[in-house]
């Protein structure tokens, strides 16, 4: 009888070890998984990280959106951190205001709109021609192509700035118009590379057979190449666009005191004014910060609205244009 | 709507017709004429027309506005600031007053201007600083959201939003405001504990580390776009190869994802270098413009154009001489494991 209660013992305590080695290695596979990169630590892992990474690119954000609401009371006093006590849309008003905000977003959109396109089209046009034809030089004119990228805007400007100035082009769009109808545009290379390994990729066997039907090499261009770009179009405008949109070092300087300017600029212009006019620690230029936010905010809001409708272009077309170069 | 690509096509269809004309009168004038057998100019000069000889005059037709922007958009103005780095220029109403210097210019940038030297160096650290911190960071990212994560899409959304916001008064705003360093970690006194284990020379470098890594951050939006096409060109089976034979994810980052993604980090360096130099924000570039309008003046000699297209210059060799010791660095490391 004892010996049956023994096996019996013996078998339940084997059967509860092998439960527990069933157990540990159950836990095993749910922490470290078959290679580590399906278990549960590393998926803690990476959620930790693209959560703390994510909080560092959305800081700023959530700073300034949050900034741009509060009022003066509310700056001041320090318990006062993340959330306005109250929801108050002054700030915005006064900036939309005091910048006739629809006004110059027109002239920003336009500023920015119609040097992209040209942009576009040129680069468009000289990446074609690089990609799919042999001439004497290539290389050379290829390699000086892409210097113009590293060459910085300083060493161009000053000359660029009495050309400008000598033809009467400052304070107006063509400043910015002319080198980008020319292919010299806000990184222009970039644009031209993006087209080129487009264009590369290309199969030679269809501009032959359209070739043998005779078509021109322009109806080529515009009937069949073109149209399979359009991707690459889409993102050369968008980053082209969105270059021109925030720059504000060469339109600092061509459109200084012209009616025309980026809204960044403005929106700088305009709080450089305002706060010269009260003195240092009063309250109104407490209040200026929240103003300055707000502002800034409304110079992002078109760009962000455009990236959250065309992400899909920014994101997924990497690969279509091959912007990696290799 | 119907109305509208009509008129579109209509358009087009005139456009057209003006390039036929345009084309015609190009190659039926009295300079040039062309036919199916021979190209002529001034009709005395007869080429051959083969089908080499065709393409590559396609070719440079299309190229040719390049061409023309180059003259007059980037060749040109380089060779005239060259040029005026040289003399000390002096504007006269509309004229221009010029006495040549020699290298005087670049002289005085390094014995005689009190701030330019300063902020070129502090530059250069900066540069050495944040470059390999922009790719680590840019890498981390691309391989993270390169993952079967939940909610890719807004994963990167997030991450993408710096292509977006760079703009220079934005920044700067932020910059002002404290925005641009995080708050949390300087109030938990992580910084500090680590700063008093260390001697200075260490130390410094850490906390500029910290005070900058978000500015970092948000230049990496590109960077991580051009990643993150990288990694998507490896072959997976290249990975469960390499697992099978017993391979972890250490080794497989190590000896599969980093040397194929090496090409690319050249590419990123470049770009990399060259925003952050010509950046809105960065202080030579700043003064530079500074001492071009006149702004800032620094005794005599270091003022106007002749000075400022000096300092231009050499800022152009720095930025140059920092992007082949990146890429230098980077491609002697691969030799090595090679």
């Amino acid at each position: 009888m004892s010996r049956v209660i023994a096996y019996v013992k013996d078998s339940a305590n084997l059967l509860k070890q092998k439960e527990y080695r069933q157990f540990g290695l159950k836990m095993k596979r749910l922490l470290i998984g078959m290679k580590f990169t399906d278990g549960l630590l590393y998926h803690i892992l990476v959620y930790a990280l693209l959560f703390a990474l994510g909080y560092i690119y959305l800081y700023p954000m959530l700073y300034m959106v949050t900034g741009s609401f509060m009022t003066m009371e509310d700056i001041i006093d320090v318990a006062v951190k993340w959330i306005p006590s109250t929801f108050n849309i002054e700030n915005y008003r006064i900036v939309i205001e005091e910048i006739n905000y629809f006004d110059s977003l027109l002239d920003a959109i336009y500023l920015a709109g119609v040097p992209a396109i040209a942009a576009t089209v040129s680069s468009a046009l000289i990446g074609y021609g690089f990609a799919r034809f042999e001439f004497p030089f290539k290389r050379i004119l290829f390699v000086l192509m892409i210097m113009t990228f590293i060459v910085p805007p300083q060493i161009t400007m000053l000359p660029m700035f009495r050309m400008y100035s000598n033809y009467d082009l400052l304070g107006s769009i063509r400043a910015f118009l002319y080198p980008a109808i020319l292919g010299q545009g806000l990184n222009g290379a970039i644009f031209i590379l993006i087209f080129y390994q487009f264009f590369r990729m290309v199969p030679k066997a269809l501009i032959e057979s359209a070739e043998l039907d005779g078509a021109t090499p322009l109806q080529i261009f515009r009937k069949i190449i073109l149209p399979l770009a359009i991707p690459s179009i889409i993102i050369v405008f968008l980053f082209s666009f969105v270059w021109y949109y925030n720059e504000t070092y060469l339109s600092g300087l061509y459109l200084r005191g012209s009616d025309m300017l980026t809204l960044p600029l403005r929106v700088e212009q305009y709080i450089t004014n305002f706060t010269s006019i009260y003195p240092e620690g009063s309250r109104a230029r407490e209040l200026m910060q929240a103003v300055k936010l707000a502002g800034n905010v409304l110079t992002l809001l078109p760009l962000l609205v455009l990236y959250f409708f065309t992400q899909r272009y920014f994101v997924e077309s990497i690969d279509k244009t091959g912007i990696t170069g290799e | 709507m119907k109305n509208l690509k009509e008129k579109i096509s209509q358009f087009f269809g005139k456009l057209g017709d003006v390039i036929d004309k345009v084309r015609h009168f190009l190659s039926h004038n009295a300079v040039f004429t062309a036919d199916h057998e021979y190209w002529t100019f001034l009709k005395r000069l007869k080429i051959r027309v083969t089908n080499k000889r065709r393409q590559a005059l396609i070719g440079v037709s299309f190229i040719f506005i390049w061409i023309v922007g180059y003259l007059i958009f980037a060749l040109y103005p380089m060779v005239y600031s060259l040029y005026l780095s040289f003399f000390k220029v002096r504007l006269a109403g509309a004229d221009i007053n010029m006495t040549f210097e020699g290298f005087n210019n670049y002289k005085a940038a390094f014995l005689y201007d009190p701030y330019f030297v300063e902020i070129l160096i502090e530059y250069v650290v900066e540069m050495i600083l944040n470059v390999p911190i922009t790719i680590v960071f840019a890498l981390i990212i691309a391989m993270l959201i390169n993952q079967d994560i939940k909610g890719k899409g807004a994963w990167r959304t997030v991450f993408f939003l710096p292509v977006i916001i760079t703009t220079g008064p934005v920044i700067n705003e932020l910059m002002v405001q404290g925005a641009t360093t995080l708050p949390s970690i300087q109030e938990y006194e992580i910084i500090d504990l680590i700063l008093d284990n260390l001697n200075d020379a260490l130390a410094s470098p850490i906390q500029t580390l910290f005070d900058t890594i978000l500015l970092v951050l948000w230049f990496t939006g590109i960077q991580i776009l051009i990643f993150l096409a990288g990694l998507q060109k490896i072959d997976r089976s290249i990975y469960e190869a390499s697992m099978i034979d017993g391979a972890g994810p250490w080794e497989s980052f190590w000896k599969i994802t980093l040397p194929s993604i090496m090409p690319l980090v050249s590419v990123v360096i470049i770009y990399t270098v060259v925003s952050m130099s010509v950046f809105g924000l960065n202080e030579v570039i700043i003064y530079i413009r500074n001492v071009m309008l006149g702004e800032s003046t620094v005794g005599t000699l270091t003022t106007g154009y002749g000075y400022s297209a000096a300092l231009a210059w050499i800022y152009f060799l720095v930025m140059v001489l920092l992007i082949l010791l990146f890429v230098g660095a980077v491609n002697i490391r691969r030799r090595g494991r090679r």
